[in-house]
């Protein structure tokens, strides 16, 4: 199922480890005879996925994952947090932590920017591996289908920050809680710490954003935007679980919004404050 | 019941006439080429469905029901010929339905007019506007007919109107759009692109038609069977070379090297998936597939001609 030139990177890179297939085989995905689940994500892609995320989550960025437990171990849930860095790595680690740092393991769905879609391979690794574009359709049917969503309610807008507004939380989109009150999801909040440290963003290269056709072009003090091997902090908190239908008025959602907002900068608040106890920026 | 169906010489055609005949119905025949061996059970006129002969079969015959199956898809016909037969003839023939008494009109259309784009829902339901008009024009006249149909439903209440969008046919007759795409065992696919691709076996396509005849179904309603597959397993599985060609040089790649040709627009389909949801029309009816996309696929291996 997996072919070049994933298949040959996988080879080569012995991304496939005895522990990710271990892992892939404890997921509850209902996989048919070429391992593919009704959305077309493939358990040879996300072999492919998971290995190469790996090395980033356990020795690139050595996060360390607090609260996982706070995620159920199986049924629907929402993962909400903040964008921390300029590439959102953020995300490729929380979508490590569910599968490595958790037993039995989940998948998250993450709802992504939907110009990922129109790049070569990327549009292919994606869709394969799970991480759809951010439509509210595709959370719903995700959620329904009771697994994990993972959304950055600050968009593109959250991992486009400069480095001097870091850990500041921009405007939250609501279309979150409207799915996650529809579809009677737990919201479960997360802080991602690190990220601005990894790959701080002085400058926003738009000329260049433009001809990738990304929202933008992060670009760091040491001009490409490789992420540095920063050491990285994940804190989940405990499930919010909103009453609703999802047809509240906009005030009312608002209000829903701005309590997960809080309670994810209460987690980034506490992360940091860890942090300077340990010493670490 | 005395069903009509136009175009019966296709394919799929003839497998729902099999169908209504092994449950006692007589089919009305209509196509502009002759059937010299139907079944008994078909009366057959050779009629084009825009002309006056066409309505002579509604006039001179009781038809219960109309399955119009008499589009043209392929593009080798000119833009004019697509539109005068799919747009006129499908306007033509509700007027016959409406006109003559026809209780029942069943629309055999496709899932091909929601469109293939980078921003799309991955599952498309009914509700969602059909956007191959912008992403592939050269559909447009099959996006026309299939809302022209739909709008049936409050235009003649009376007749039992049901637009079906049935995703692609895979089976042993190597007939329709997606045979056409795969045949010649090499397929050029846009590099870094895997679009899942919605098909279902013939048999069940031409029971979900059926049924949508026999139940008196009304609404617009997906088809679809098992679920969706990326085209890459589709070619493994069915014994074709995928063969991926960057996107650039694609157009120019397609119909040359064995290739099957594509018009313009259609590059949108080998890059991005069109999957329906078709539960609706599986609560309406109770129709369940029989054949998993599994048995599909090895049904129509190239070097096997399987017939089952």
């Amino acid at each position: 199922m997996l072919h070049a030139p994933f298949s040959w990177i996988a080879d080569r890179a012995g991304l496939v480890t005895d522990e990710v297939r271990a892992r892939l085989d404890a997921l509850e995905l209902p996989f048919n005879r070429y391992g593919l689940d009704p959305f077309g994500v493939s358990k040879d892609h996300l072999g492919f996925f998971y290995g190469l995320l790996a090395p980033l989550y356990r020795h690139y960025f050595r996060v360390r994952t607090f609260g996982i437990e706070h995620v159920p171990a199986s049924g629907r849930a929402m993962v909400i947090g903040n964008h921390s860095g300029g590439l959102p790595v953020d995300a490729a680690m929380v979508l490590a932590a569910l599968f490595f740092g958790r037993d039995p393991p989940r998948h998250a769905h993450g709802m992504v920017e939907l110009f990922a879609q129109s790049w070569p391979f990327v549009s292919e690794l994606f869709c394969r591996a799970g991480q759809f574009p951010g439509l509210p359709d595709h959370a719903v049917r995700f959620l329904e289908a009771d697994r994990v969503v993972m959304v950055f309610p600050e968009g593109a807008r959250g991992t486009g920050k400069l480095y001097k507004d870091r850990y500041q939380l921009v405007r939250f989109g609501t279309g979150f809680v409207r799915v996650a009150l529809q579809t009677r999801s737990p919201i479960v909040p997360f802080a991602f710490i690190g990220g601005e440290e990894a790959l701080p963003t002085v400058y926003h290269a738009e000329t260049l954003a433009k001809l990738v056709g990304s929202p933008y072009w992060p670009v760091p003090p040491w001009v490409l935007p490789v992420p540095l091997p920063m050491p990285c902090d994940l804190h989940f908190g405990p499930p919010i679980v909103l009453e609703g239908d999802g047809h509240e008025s906009d005030e009312v959602i608002e209000a829903h919004v701005a309590r997960v907002r809080a309670t994810v900068a209460e987690l980034i608040e506490n992360g940091r404050a860890m942090r300077r106890r340990e010493g670490r920026r | 019941m005395n069903v009509a169906i136009t175009g019966i010489n296709g394919a799929l055609a003839r497998l729902v006439t099999t169908r209504l005949l092994a449950a006692g119905h007589t089919v009305a025949g209509i196509d502009r080429l002759p059937w010299p061996d139907a079944p008994p059970g078909v009366t057959m006129f050779r009629a084009d469905i825009r002309k006056r002969p066409a309505e002579e079969v509604f006039r001179s015959q009781r038809i219960d029901a109309l399955i119009h199956m008499a589009t043209v898809t392929h593009f080798t016909a000119s833009r004019q010929e697509r539109y005068r037969t799919n747009l006129v003839g499908t306007q033509a023939l509700l007027e016959h339905c409406h006109t003559y008494g026809v209780s029942r009109f069943v629309f055999v259309g496709r899932h091909t007019v929601y469109g293939a784009a980078a921003d799309t829902p991955l599952f498309r339901t009914e509700a969602e506007p059909p956007l191959a008009v912008s992403t592939f024009p050269d559909l447009s006249d099959l996006v026309a007919a299939d809302l022209f149909a739909g709008s049936a439903l409050w235009r003649w209440p009376e007749v039992a109107t049901s637009v079906l969008r049935v995703v692609y046919t895979l089976g042993p007759s190597q007939r329709g759009t997606l045979h056409n795409f795969l045949r010649g065992g090499r397929v050029a696919t846009v590099l870094g692109f895997d679009p899942l691709y919605h098909f279902m076996h013939e048999h069940d396509a031409a029971e979900a038609i059926a049924l949508a005849a026999q139940s008196g179904l009304r609404g617009v309603f997906n088809v679809a069977g098992p679920q969706p597959v990326p085209l890459s397993l589709l070619c493994e599985v069915t014994g074709r070379q995928a063969v991926p060609v960057p996107e650039p040089v694609y157009r120019w790649v397609s119909g040359r090297f064995g290739f099957s040709s594509l018009p313009d627009g259609a590059i949108n389909h080998v890059k991005y998936p069109i999957v329906v949801d078709a539960s609706a029309f599986a609560r309406a009816t109770g129709f369940k597939a029989v054949y998993d996309e599994v048995r599909t696929m090895e049904g129509v291996r190239l070097g096997e001609s399987r017939r089952d």
